[in-house]
């Protein structure tokens, strides 16, 4: 999982149909620290994260795909939380 | 996926028992410019390729997911040949030419 | 998952079997402000795009699964076509 700032929506009215009804996300990946890295990343919201929040975010297939319930969808990244803080020693 | 062209192949007899029978080619990325890159990658061969064959490979867990790969210990895999290609229109490779 | 644009399509006849019909298309990632990011790559077509236009795709195994036959060396795929990205950038088709 990583951590990232919805910075944006995407808006594809055709496409694969596992991903119909699914609201996705622009994404840029953060470090611990709040600074941006990384990729620009797009993912399937699952939690109602709107554009400025700071979320908690899937990577990796087999998860999201028990995230989405949904056995063979071809889907990776998957907006899972809203960050309320990050706490570091 | 990327392309690349098969440079050479792989000779090693003593080798994993699970990659008997499979054939490794050295395949040298090329951009989608058609530019040699500085990067190669050795992979199964799942298509007949051969010498001087513009191809285009997987790699990862993808690369399993051919009869001739799967459960086997490898992670780049030529699953087609590259007849041409274009970028916005413009024919860039062209294997007949 | 990342948002890409169509840059060009290729032709392979001889291809591993349950990849028979698949289009392959050549796309460049972009990042949020629809600048380049990273290398282009070849990606199979699971929805009907062509050169020019704004995609979204996925990579790693998950490609793969978006393909009728799902059992393929397929380790990018286009998922859908996106009309709008409504960020600190506004991209279109």
């Amino acid at each position: 999982m990583f951590l990232a700032e919805v910075i944006g929506t995407v808006v594809s009215p055709i496409q694969h149909p596992v991903l119909e009804n699914q609201r996705l996300l622009l994404l840029r990946q953060l470090d611990p620290h709040g600074i941006p890295r990384g990729a620009t990343r797009i993912g399937i919201d699952r939690v109602a994260a709107g554009v400025g929040d700071r979320v908690l975010v899937l990577d990796e297939g087999n998860s999201a795909r028990q995230a989405l319930d949904t056995p063979d969808a071809p889907v990776k990244t998957v907006v899972i939380g809203v960050v309320d803080y990050v706490e570091l020693s | 996926m990327q392309i690349g062209k098969v440079i050479g192949s792989v000779v090693a007899t003593q080798k994993d028992e699970k990659l008997e029978n499979t054939k490794l080619l050295v395949v040298q990325v090329h951009s989608h410019q058609n530019e040699p890159t500085s990067d190669y990658v050795v992979a199964v061969d799942s298509v007949q390729a051969g010498s001087g064959d513009m191809v285009l490979f997987a790699t990862g867990s993808s690369a399993r997911q051919t009869t001739l790969t799967e459960d086997r210990p490898c992670d780049a895999v030529i699953m087609a040949i590259v007849d041409s290609w274009d970028l916005s229109g413009e024919n860039i490779y062209e294997k007949w030419r | 998952m990342y948002l890409a644009r169509v840059i060009g399509r290729v032709v392979a006849t001889q291809r591993y079997a349950g990849l028979k019909g698949v289009a392959l298309q050549w796309i460049q990632p972009l990042d949020d402000a629809g600048t380049e990011q990273g290398a282009a790559l070849v990606a199979c077509a699971t929805v009907s795009t062509g050169p020019g236009d704004l995609v979204h795709f996925v990579d790693g195994r998950e490609g793969a699964l978006a393909c009728p036959n799902t059992f393929v060396p397929v380790d990018a795929a286009i998922l859908g076509f996106v009309e709008e990205v409504d960020g600190p950038t506004r991209l279109s088709n």
